[in-house]
């Protein structure tokens, strides 16, 4: 039997406000909350909210049979929760039948995983709470930032523990292969790949309402034909789409809701039936292993990660940026952490792409800047107040591994003191269980307070250090 | 095809714009092959390059019949022009201009300048072009901006061939508005005598079509380009304070180049950052002005007067400088950014200006922005991601932009105006 996975991303970063300057040092709100609240009213009312009306009937309709993936990513979450609070209750409401699945991913949507591991393995463990906390379920599949894979990113997220991994599967990356069957990675094993099949992807992405296609119009009966009429082998066709394909990419008169509605029953009718990534990774077994020695990603037609990280504006923002990574993952300021995170949105790389100086118009189109100078003037501003407050808290002077042994130092005091405690504790019990021996008790608890108060002086001078210097 | 040309400058002895685009344009024609260009100017001065094209000086032309002798005309003429051409033209005289002021060779002085007597000598000019339009037969005349729209119709009168006029700016550009309205009535007769217009941006083409109400069809833009810079200037090695940035500002400090917005954002990022100089480079009625603002804005320890600057001057400055700054009001077109792009500085440009939509790889904001022209200084003198970026993609870009796509251009205009 054929299976159909579908997956949906939906994503959108906190847009930067006009960022000058004059501002460094100064202003330390960096962001644009009229046309963030605007565009993601406006993405919501037209796509989100319609889209999971219409996949609620769906599944209802199909008696669960329909199922869907999602990947939402961490700053969207929170922007759907400050101003689409309803957008959540549909989801929780989706999320109930039980025929949806969350995956995982980078709470910033970001590009850590190509340079910070570390980074990458927080963003992945805060995305994966924040979906357990909203949905009550804990991601099993991973999906990276704009299916960016690689042989060394696989390695990275099977420690995370994750058995399988989403990725593109474009016919120049997969040469002869087929993207519809399962595979796994030639660098993880046990590591299973879902491969976008990128040609019917695109066909509802963005062929679905051209006139001058030759498929034009496209029917859920002519679509569902397609996916069967493929070779007999072929057991899997994973479609992955931006959520906003369906109302505003497609504009609700497409037809496109309608489409989708009648999916269900034609699968039906040909024996296609539908499942989430995991239910496909725990049904059939990888037909063979994939290497990637070079990041890839759904990207341009290049698909690789130049679309983030082509030119020189681009690298050095990124570089500049987890230049302070360690630093700020030693901070405990809510606000600092908060900011990081919104500041690593890949979109703020992307929008400095040059590429489009030659080719498509993408890239400007979803850029809120005139030009990719003016996205990185604006960028390199904000991040340079950014690390100005991460300065203030540690001082550049202190180096990183001196800083590293002081916070080493306080956090083995403090498993010193638990240690402690414990010892403490036991002894506690010993003394209820021998009440004779009351003179050994009261030396334990002594020294023990004492080292905890020698511990408790070096974290305080750091702390002290900072507001000193801002 | 043979064309005959009216030009005002012609380098080296240039005074502005005019005299490079005219060159650089002509060349560019002459490379598409197949072109035969007569070229007009007023006063040559015998060190012009005759390769591509054939200069006739219009204060070398006689128009009142002297009988000269031909060891008299060696003497006189051989350095800029052959003696058997003042023969030829000569025989082309077609009035009795004896009323007028001439030399003993019956030739009508000119300074080639902007003298104070320049509708004088504008006239003059036309007078000329008549004998000259007889001498050489052509199948299009081309006139190069407004000096010479007169010296054209005169032509198209005498010849019947068709006229194709060159706009490099109009008088909305110089004058911020305040039109002369002799300049206006010169402008409006060329525009509409011409067969066809050319204009060195759209911007320029907007203003022909609004304000002197020509028919959208018979306006083309033809952007400019820009010479590649020569060996030896490309090997001049210039020092360079590496501690301290230079942003600097080059051209005529007048009205029309809005210097003292750059004052005002050169003050906003002294306010910020002390290790970057401003240069102000050129000559104008605004200077001493200028001068006075950056001393009341307190920032004349880092910001320079350099006076005009000639020939190699211009490019040592160039080379020394870390931004190039252009915040014209209105600029027609503005070869100058083009040319630091060439020697690798990055540029900032107004967005009123011509070259704004040509280039991609600059920094372009409103000449008014002075936040924004101020932070573009700020993020190139600091990031040295955005230095190097905009250092090499743009050197690439310029160096794309020739003068033989102009030509081209210019050529299938002729064959589309001959043909009608």
């Amino acid at each position: 039997m054929k299976t159909i996975c579908f997956y949906f991303q939906i994503h959108q970063p906190f847009r930067l406000k006009r960022y000058r300057f004059f501002d460094i040092g100064n202003d330390h709100y960096y962001y644009d909350d009229f046309n963030n609240e605007e565009i993601i009213h406006r993405i919501a009312q037209r796509s989100y909210l319609p889209a999971n009306q219409t996949l609620l009937e769906m599944i209802k309709n199909s008696n669960g049979k329909f199922k869907v993936a999602f990947s939402i990513s961490g700053v969207a979450l929170e922007q759907l929760e400050i101003y689409v609070p309803e957008f959540i209750d549909s989801m929780k409401e989706l999320a109930k039948t039980g025929c949806v699945e969350f995956l995982s991913e980078t709470y910033a949507h970001c590009l850590a995983s190509l340079q910070d591991p570390e980074e990458f393995a927080s963003q992945v463990k805060m995305h994966d709470d924040k979906i357990e906390e909203l949905f009550g379920q804990r991601p099993k599949v991973f999906r990276n930032t704009e299916l960016i894979y690689s042989d060394e990113i696989a390695c990275q997220i099977a420690a995370l523990g994750f058995k399988g991994c989403i990725t593109e599967g474009a016919k120049h990356i997969l040469g002869w292969k087929s993207p519809n069957y399962l595979y796994n990675s030639a660098a993880v094993p046990k590591l299973k790949l879902l491969l976008k099949n990128y040609k019917v992807s695109d066909d509802i992405s963005f062929r679905f309402s051209n006139y001058e296609w030759s498929e034009y119009p496209l029917t859920a009966d002519k679509f569902m034909n397609w996916i069967a009429n493929t070779p007999e082998q072929e057991q899997v066709v994973n479609l992955f789409m931006n959520y906003e394909t369906l109302g505003e990419l497609q504009p609700r008169e497409t037809g496109i809701f309608e489409f989708m509605k009648a999916l269900p029953r034609f699968a039906e009718e040909r024996g296609i039936g539908f499942a989430t990534p995991t239910e496909i990774i725990s049904r059939l077994k990888p037909v063979a292993a994939l290497s990637m020695p070079y990041p890839i990603s759904w990207a341009d037609e290049e698909r690789d990660t130049s679309a983030w990280l082509g030119n020189i504006l681009q690298n050095e923002a990124f570089e500049k940026l987890y230049s302070v990574a360690e630093r700020v993952r030693l901070c405990e300021d809510r606000r600092l952490k908060q900011d990081w995170n919104y500041l690593q949105t890949s979109d703020h790389f992307y929008y400095m792409c040059t590429k489009h100086f030659s080719d498509g118009a993408v890239h400007s189109h979803y850029s809120p800047y005139e030009t990719p100078y003016e996205a990185f003037t604006n960028y390199m501003n904000v991040l340079s107040d950014f690390i100005v407050r991460v300065e203030a808290q540690y001082p550049a002077e202190i180096e990183n591994e001196e800083l590293n042994a002081l916070i080493t130092t306080i956090k083995n005091q403090a498993s010193e003191i638990e240690m402690l405690q414990k010892e403490l504790k036991s002894a506690k019990t010993e003394k209820q269980q021998a009440k004779a021996k009351v003179e050994t008790k009261k030396t334990t608890k002594t020294t023990a307070k004492t080292t905890a108060k020698k511990a408790e002086t070096p974290k305080a001078k750091t702390t002290k250090k900072a507001p000193a210097k801002a | 095809m043979k064309a005959l040309m009216f030009g005002w400058e012609f380098p080296p002895h240039i005074l502005g714009g005019l005299g490079t685009a005219s060159y650089g344009l002509t060349k560019g024609m002459a490379e598409c092959g197949d072109m035969d260009i007569t070229f007009v100017i007023p006063k040559p001065w015998g060190d012009e390059d005759k390769s591509f094209a054939h200069i006739i000086g219009a204060g070398n032309t006689p128009v009142v019949w002297r009988d000269v002798a031909w060891e008299t005309a060696c003497d006189r003429l051989s350095y800029c022009m052959d003696p058997q051409e003042y023969y030829r033209l000569r025989d082309h005289i077609y009035a009795d201009f004896n009323y007028m002021h001439t030399n003993d060779l019956g030739c009508i002085e000119f300074s080639g300048r902007y003298p104070d007597n320049l509708l004088e000598e504008i006239n003059n000019y036309s007078i000329v072009a008549g004998v000259i339009a007889r001498a050489c037969p052509c199948d299009v005349i081309h006139s190069h901006d407004w000096l010479t729209y007169p010296a054209g119709i005169h032509a198209k009168q005498v010849t019947g061939k068709p006229l194709v006029i060159h706009v490099h700016a109009t008088d909305f550009d110089r004058s911020r508005g305040n039109v002369n309205p002799t300049v206006y009535r010169i402008e409006k007769d060329g525009m509409d005598w011409a067969d066809h217009i050319i204009t060195v941006s759209n911007l320029t083409r907007q203003t022909v079509i609004e304000k002197y109400h020509i028919d959208p069809a018979k306006v083309t833009t033809v952007h400019n380009a820009v010479e590649p810079l020569s060996d030896e200037i490309m090997a001049m090695q210039v020092t360079k304070n590496t501690q301290e940035k230079v942003v600097t500002f080059l051209g005529r400090i007048t009205m029309q180049k809005g210097p003292e917005y750059f004052v005002e954002a050169a003050a906003r990022v002294l306010k910020k950052s002390n290790n970057v100089r401003f240069v102000m480079a050129g000559s104008g009625d605004m200077m001493n002005k200028m001068i006075r603002l950056a001393a009341q804005r307190n920032i004349s320890d880092r910001f320079h007067f350099t006076g005009f600057l000639k020939g190699k001057q211009v490019y040592e400055m160039l080379k020394a400088s870390d931004v190039y700054i252009m915040p014209s009001v209105s600029e027609p077109f503005g070869i100058s950014p083009l040319e630091a792009m060439q020697v690798g500085v990055p540029s900032i440009i107004s967005k009123q200006s011509g070259c704004a939509e040509i280039l991609t790889n600059v920094i372009k904001t409103d000449y008014w922005d002075i936040d924004a022209m101020a932070d573009a200084i700020y993020s190139i003198i600091t990031y040295p991601g955005m230095y190097q970026q905009l250092k090499v993609q743009g050197k690439l870009e310029v160096d794309e932009i020739k003068w033989k796509y102009a030509g081209q251009k210019v050529i299938d205009i002729y064959h589309r105006v001959i043909g009608k």
